[in-house]
């Protein structure tokens, strides 16, 4: 992993309360440094979502709300419209935003708002114990799937990236990964771009992080990651799926 | 005659499964039982608890504050509960988590390597066995016959050498409550 | 019956479930009721029963609508946030008059709140939490045995009234372990009647002339004259099963006590120590303990006040909810006192006994 010597400003001092080896909190970092590098740390606004990173609004050192589950991107809707002269980004988790929240992600997406999702899929419920989220793969146990999750009965898993590139309105659409510090270099380019077009006004910008979730799927955060590229990407393949500031040469 | 105990150590060092198997034998044996865990945020590698009542007329409350008997798996779980025990209760510690003693003695104290006893009988996994063991030899509480019935039913097909290690931990337990 | 199992309560109301003819469950996941849904997750496959975790509790509760309006007993369950999004189906499974049950392992709130035992949803379970004129039953367990025997109550008198019920627990009830006795499984022949009780009304397959039917499974009557007559048609349904369907628990209530608890759930069973050791100090005292807590047993707390009675003490896990229905019982005559906690801690017999001697 990377050394990283410094926490970046936009994290409070408190220390995560994540499982050894969850990417949460690889995730967090990334767009506390992000915000740093774009020196957007006094004007930005968050939410956090219902799921292991309920407690973001402590991690990230500015003001946050939290919403109830599923509802992040209407509530920083309302938070941007308010203050349109800040900047909102939300934190989700794959129940959160492609389960529960399935109907806020998709309208905040087709209206354009001018915020930045982040969006965490590690393919099961974490906070809650390992359940099945939308996202699980096929055949995958978990607890409310003990017999492997039945495509033929519950359906294939939801690729948001891919679900929301259908929209004609979205600005910026990228599907990066955490599974090996060269992922993570990217994930940050990845981070520091929706930023800065959110900085910009420009638009709805979309980030998905295909992580993992050791505990839950009862492996070493090593085998996780190796899982992960292994059965994950078939599903969610790393991409750019739109970005309309390079196509839109500006 | 009604018991009440609190088992508690970090979360999976089975101090929910001390609980379980001995309400679960009481309840084999005729008695009403009760088991109430913590649950929640602080079973993520924090200490994990439960409230167990046995008892001969029905329980009101699950809830137990002042145990008759503690099972003390780590260092926290004497400090947290250690204070509450009832006078004349008894308190059976892992010496291998709990450097500091229950500075009490209005109480019963056994404190004994559970972690190295179980280890050595082949699995860290039977401590709880261990644990079960010793309040069986020290308190008339629950029969080793009831809980080597429910083990052997449920584990003699399934996983015979894991039924071994566990009886064996429980009589090694059995020992050391009645010499203590 | 059976031997006597260790069950937690969300398990093992779900196991009575499916004994009492459930075969469709839908639900979302949520502390503290998980256990409920990963037994359905588990068992009702094994029934030949349908389970779906759905997107959302709104999903759930409305999939419970389309299998009710199908005559089928039905269950869902959640946790307080998730209730809060199920009252918008509760109030069309009332106006359409669909059998139902719902079952509410409460936590800690307003909003996302705790996962600890809570009981603040009193108001919004017996009061209507959602829109429009309706009540339904609500049944309080105090007892896994209790939570568990009152799946196969609530079908019942969701048949028998044509109206969704919920069972209204809490996270201590549903996490908790204690002996449970279940009643068989409904055989075949059971399970047929069943699925022919409601003919009359449901979505079923049909027949040619003259045996075809056309149901219709709605809440909507645009005409105002036509609403009228269905909202006071469901008015004295209401009457009836408050006439027919009040219970209660008398516990150590005699004619010379002095001091009366009415509590209901867990806090009723912390309470219950509380008056036990009371009782060994010499202080008369009872309760009485809803088990419907809505119908309410306005009438027996009103029999229970003689004139010993010198005050009575509600304890809840709220800021106080149902003490108003105590208060609306009692009429003034005697002084009601309230004991409460709240933020999903709970409060311990010795509590319950402090408040007590400084009444
Ligand atoms: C209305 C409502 N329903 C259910 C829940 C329970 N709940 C909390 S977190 C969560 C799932 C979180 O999973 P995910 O979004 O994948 O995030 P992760 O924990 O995996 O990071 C659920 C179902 C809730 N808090 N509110
Ligand atoms: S449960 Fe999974 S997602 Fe949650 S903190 Fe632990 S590893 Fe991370």
């Amino acid at each position: 992993m990377q050394v990283i010597a410094k926490r970046p400003d936009s994290l409070t001092d408190l220390n995560f309360t994540y499982c050894p080896g969850c990417t949460h909190g690889i995730s967090h970092r990334l767009i506390a440094e992000a915000i740093d590098e774009l020196d957007l740390r006094n004007k930005m606004m968050g939410v956090a979502p219902v799921g292991c990173s309920v407690f973001a609004y402590k991690f990230f050192n500015f003001d946050m709300a939290e919403a109830a589950h599923g509802r992040a991107p209407a509530v920083a809707t309302g938070m941007k419209r308010a203050r349109p002269d800040m900047h909102v980004f939300t934190y989700q988790g794959d129940g959160d935003l492609a389960a529960i929240g399935t109907a806020e992600i998709v309208h905040a997406a087709n209206r354009g708002e001018n915020i930045s999702i982040f969006f965490v899929n590690n393919a099961i419920y974490g906070m809650t114990g390992g359940q099945m989220a939308p996202t699980t793969l096929p055949g995958m146990k978990t607890s409310t799937s003990p017999y492997g999750r039945d495509e033929q009965d519950i359906g294939y898993p939801i690729a948001a990236c891919e679900l929301l590139d259908s929209l004609r309105a979205p600005y910026y659409i990228e599907r990066v990964s955490l599974l090996s510090p060269q992922d993570i270099i990217k994930a940050k380019r990845a981070v520091l771009k929706a930023l800065k077009y959110n900085k910009e006004n420009r638009g709805f910008t979309f980030v998905e992080f295909v992580s993992t979730c050791p505990t839950n799927w009862g492996m070493t955060p090593l085998d996780a990651m190796k899982w992960a590229k292994e059965n994950m990407y078939p599903f969610f393949p790393v991409k750019l799926f739109r970005d309309k500031g390079e196509e839109g040469g500006k | 005659m009604k018991t009440e105990l609190i088992c508690s150590g970090f979360g999976g060092q089975g101090a929910l499964t001390v609980g379980k198997f001995l309400a679960k034998a009481g309840m084999q044996e005729g008695k009403n039982v009760s088991w109430l865990p913590s649950y929640g945020p602080e079973m993520r590698g924090g200490t994990a608890n439960v409230s167990t009542v046995i008892s001969d007329t029905p329980i009101a409350s699950p809830l137990v504050t002042n145990p008759d008997i503690l099972v003390a798996l780590n260092q926290p779980s004497i400090d947290k509960f250690g204070p509450e025990i009832r006078p004349g209760g008894l308190m059976i510690a892992n010496t291998d988590m709990c450097p500091r003693k229950l500075e009490r003695d209005d109480i019963d104290a056994i404190y004994a390597p559970m972690s190295t006893i179980a280890k050595e009988i082949g699995s860290a996994k039977v401590l709880n066995m261990v644990a079960i063991g010793m309040i069986i030899g020290k308190k008339n509480l629950i029969k080793y016959e009831t809980i080597e019935a429910d083990l052997t039913a449920f584990l003699k097909k399934k996983n015979p050498d894991l039924l071994e290690g566990n009886l064996k931990a429980i009589k090694k337990g059995i020992e050391i409550g009645q010499n203590s | 019956m059976g031997e006597k199992v260790l069950m937690k309560g969300n398990e093992a109301v779900a196991e009575a479930a499916i004994r009492a003819g459930c075969r469709h469950y839908f639900a979302y996941p949520i502390t503290p009721q998980s256990e409920l849904i990963e037994y359905m997750s588990r068992m009702m496959p094994k029934a030949g029963g349908t389970f779906v975790q759905a997107e959302s509790e709104i999903a759930a509760v409305n999939m419970v609508y389309g299998a009710a309006g199908c005559g089928k007993r039905v269950m869902t369950s959640s946790s307080s946030p998730g209730i809060s999004l199920k009252m918008e189906g509760i109030s069309y499974l009332a106006g359409a008059e669909l059998p139902a049950v719902i079952v509410n392992v409460q936590r800690g709130g307003p909003g996302l709140g705790d996962i600890q035992p809570a009981q603040g949803d009193y108001f919004q379970a017996t009061k209507g939490g959602g829109h429009g004129d309706y009540r339904m039953p609500v049944l309080a367990p105090s007892t896994v045995q209790e939570f568990a025997d009152m799946a196969d109550l609530a079908f019942e008198l969701g048949d028998k009234y044509r109206t969704p019920v919920m069972i209204l627990s809490d996270g201590l009830l549903g996490q908790m372990m204690e002996p449970v006795d279940f009643k068989p499984r409904k055989t075949e022949a059971e399970m047929e009647e069943l699925d022919k009780q409601h003919f009359d009304w449901c979505i079923h397959p049909n027949q040619d002339e003259p045996n075809r039917h056309h149901h219709e499974i709605n809440s909507l009557e645009i005409d105002p004259l036509i609403l009228e007559k269905h909202v006071i048609h469901l008015g004295e349904k209401f009457d009836k099963i408050e006439a027919n369907e009040v219970r209660y628990e008398e516990y150590k209530l005699t004619d010379d006590c002095e001091y009366l608890i009415v509590a209901f759930g867990t806090a009723a069973r912390i309470a219950k120590s509380a008056i036990d050791e009371l009782n060994v100090e010499g202080v008369k005292i009872g309760m009485i303990r809803p088990i419907t807590v809505w119908p309410y047993p306005y009438e027996a707390i009103r029999n229970a006040l003689t004139p010993k009675i010198k005050k009575i003490l509600v304890t809840e896990l709220n800021l106080g909810q149902m003490i108003e229905d105590v208060k609306l019982a009692v009429e003034g005559k005697v002084p009601v006192e309230f004991l409460g906690k709240v933020g999903g801690i709970l409060f311990t017999p010795q509590e319950v006994k402090d408040k007590i001697k400084g009444m």
